[in-house]
């Protein structure tokens, strides 16, 4: 990879991340069982705090040394990390739990005060939709992406970006669909053969939809290595290693004749081709041919009885 | 093929393998782990569909055991005999292992009669039975906790906690809701794995039927739960003496260190006595 190679891979990923960011609102990162989708998210949140904003983490599927392993000091710093993970339903009883349980951790994020973009990243999603009704939670969502401005800062609308992550195959089809119609960004993760790829769907507001495939892999510090694609669709140079085999060597069957042996085959007389000599010969069988005459000399074993050749009745 | 030797060839195919019997020495290859260097925090999912995956628990058993681990093994399908029975095949006694604390052995099958018969003053682990409204798992993952929490005389007696639970469906034929049983692994992860540092592995049927919604949540949450599933299934052209079915890896979380190619990997196998043996699709000793 040349430096201006990797140059420009690193702005691509750059830009694309971004472009995901820019639009604010709800970017619905779904994955599945086969293709996880925590370092897509990781690598988002990344993105976000290296461009200088503060990150809240709602975190209820993995622990906050877990979350933040992986992360520079930098990114780590931004990030703010709810931890639901430990006692989300206050079994242990110490009153650490936050009051009102995630979706009350939610909305007082809803409540905050400081300016500047915010990005909120919820892990995940499924975790909330499988414990709360999905009109909560949708109600919460449509809440913190579309925040009032608060009193006595500027009347502009704050970029508020939230990232949730969906486990898509433990919904049915209807909580999934109000999900994606409530979001900006969709992210449907995927791949194939070590290769990730993300099939994203921008909703601008008054446009047409935009679909977009992307190939990447997410290396050890979160940061995206864009790909070209999965390299065995087409392959137009031939691969350097393996010199092209010649198929007639080493035949047991000739593929040419030589001219000796291409007059001998001319000169075979077929046997069931009727030629004028083979005419003659039927016609005069004399000439020296004696008719053919079948010699039998029966054995001391046979027993030639003519109404039972076979000897098999048993009379 | 039936003059040959059929062992002969199993030798040659396995390399130099261990004579020791203790847990399945091809499986430990497989997932790159010895009892010396087992990997800690990681929650293990185990799955079957259309086939009988309880080797597995027996081989982790056993394995963790021999690691020198606390086990806590949480049985709810068959008595403690038949598990000691398989164990010792595998040159583990869990009677010894019991004995001297390495293993904390709930028998469901056993106490879940004394719920019912016998007084009790704490939550009974398996409380749950008795209550006629949903209940929630939270006496079982205490007794979970308590089990698996070293004691405070500060000596480190045991390598790391391990939970084994055999088996998650059951708790859901019982009268569990699938987010009550996820709840449960949740804090046994969040106890288990994180606070202590330790393993857990837990193994759930995949009964195949589109139409079992809970067992579906069940089996997909904790798939997203789990660093590794190790899911076998019955061949799906049926029942074959030489192959008895197909184990699928899949690393799911894979650590910094490891690369994220090779996630996935599937195999062939066929359970012997004391052995359960691997080959890579189509590679059977019995057809080569």
């Amino acid at each position: 990879v040349t430096p201006s190679e990797g140059a420009a891979g690193c702005g691509r990923w750059s830009e694309m991340l971004e472009s995901l960011l820019a639009l604010g609102g709800l970017v619905l990162l779904r994955d599945s069982v086969e293709w996880e989708g925590r370092s897509f998210l990781k690598a988002l949140i990344r993105k976000a705090a290296l461009s200088g904003e503060q990150v809240r983490i709602l975190g209820c599927e993995v622990s906050e040394e877990e979350f933040r392993e992986g992360f520079d000091s930098d990114v780590n710093s931004r990030l703010v990390y709810h931890d639901l993970f430990r006692d989300p339903l206050n079994w242990s009883k110490t009153g650490e739990a936050p009051p009102g349980g995630p979706l009350g951790a939610l909305r007082a994020m809803c409540k905050r005060t400081d300016p500047g973009p915010v990005t909120i990243a919820i892990d995940s999603l499924s975790w909330l939709l499988l414990r709360q009704p999905c009109t909560t939670v949708c109600q919460v969502l449509h809440a913190l992406s579309h925040r009032t401005p608060c009193p006595g800062h500027s009347p502009a609308v704050e970029q508020v970006r939230v990232l949730g992550l969906l486990h898509e195959e433990l919904h049915g089809p209807g909580p999934v669909g109000a999900l994606s119609s409530l979001a900006q960004t969709k992210v449907t993760l995927g791949g194939t053969a070590g290769l990730d790829s993300a099939h994203i769907v921008f909703r601008r507001p008054r446009q047409r939809p935009i679909h977009q495939t992307q190939w990447f892999s997410v290396l050890p510090d979160f940061s995206l290595d864009l790909q070209e694609g999965p390299r065995l669709e087409c392959q137009p140079h031939p691969d350097p290693y393996t010199s092209p085999v010649d198929p007639t060597t080493h035949l047991t069957f000739n593929l040419r004749l030589s001219k000796k042996e291409k007059e001998a085959r001319d000169g075979l007389t077929l046997p069931f081709q009727f030629s004028s000599e083979k005419q003659q010969a039927l016609l005069c069988p004399g000439q020296g041919q004696a008719a053919s005459h079948i010699f039998y000399e029966p054995d001391a074993y046979d027993d030639l009885d003519q109404e039972d050749p076979d000897d098999d009745l048993d009379v | 093929m039936k003059g040959m030797h059929l062992p002969d060839i199993r030798m040659l195919l396995q390399g130099a393998s261990p004579r020791s019997s203790e847990m399945f020495p091809e499986l430990n290859n497989l997932l790159n782990t010895t009892p010396d260097k087992a990997e800690q925090g990681k929650l293990t999912l185990l799955c079957d569909a259309r086939t009988d995956g309880s080797f597995l628990v027996h081989h982790f058993l056993s394995f963790y055991l021999k690691a020198n681990c606390k086990v806590c093994f949480v049985a709810l399908l068959q008595s403690f005999s038949h598990y000691n029975i398989v164990a010792q095949k595998l040159g583990v006694s869990l009677a010894a292992a019991r004995e001297r604390g390495q293993l904390v052995f709930l028998e469901g099958l056993k106490s879940s009669v004394d719920v019912f018969f016998q007084a009790q003053e704490d939550p009974h682990p398996l409380q749950f039975l008795r209550e006629a409204s949903a209940g929630n798992l939270q006496p079982l993952y205490e007794f979970v906790r308590e089990a698996l929490t070293p004691a405070d005389n500060g000596e480190a007696a045991w390598r790391c906690p391990v939970l084994l639970v055999d088996d998650l469906s059951v708790l859901l034929s019982l009268g569990m809701g699938a987010v009550a049983v996820l709840d449960f692994v949740h804090y046994c992860r969040a106890t288990v794995c994180c606070e202590l540092k330790g393993n857990m592995v837990a193994l759930v049927h995949d009964s195949g039927d589109a139409e079992d919604e809970e067992n579906n949540t069940l089996l997909i949450g904790l798939s997203h739960q789990s660093h590794l599933i190790l899911r076998t299934e019955g061949l799906a052209t049926g029942f074959c003496k030489d192959v008895h079915g197909q184990l699928r890896i899949l690393w799911r979380r894979p650590s910094q260190s490891t690369a994220r190619r090779d996630r996935s990997l599937t195999f062939q196998y066929k359970i012997q006595d004391k052995n359960v043996s691997f080959f890579a699709r189509g590679m059977s000793p019995a057809i080569l």
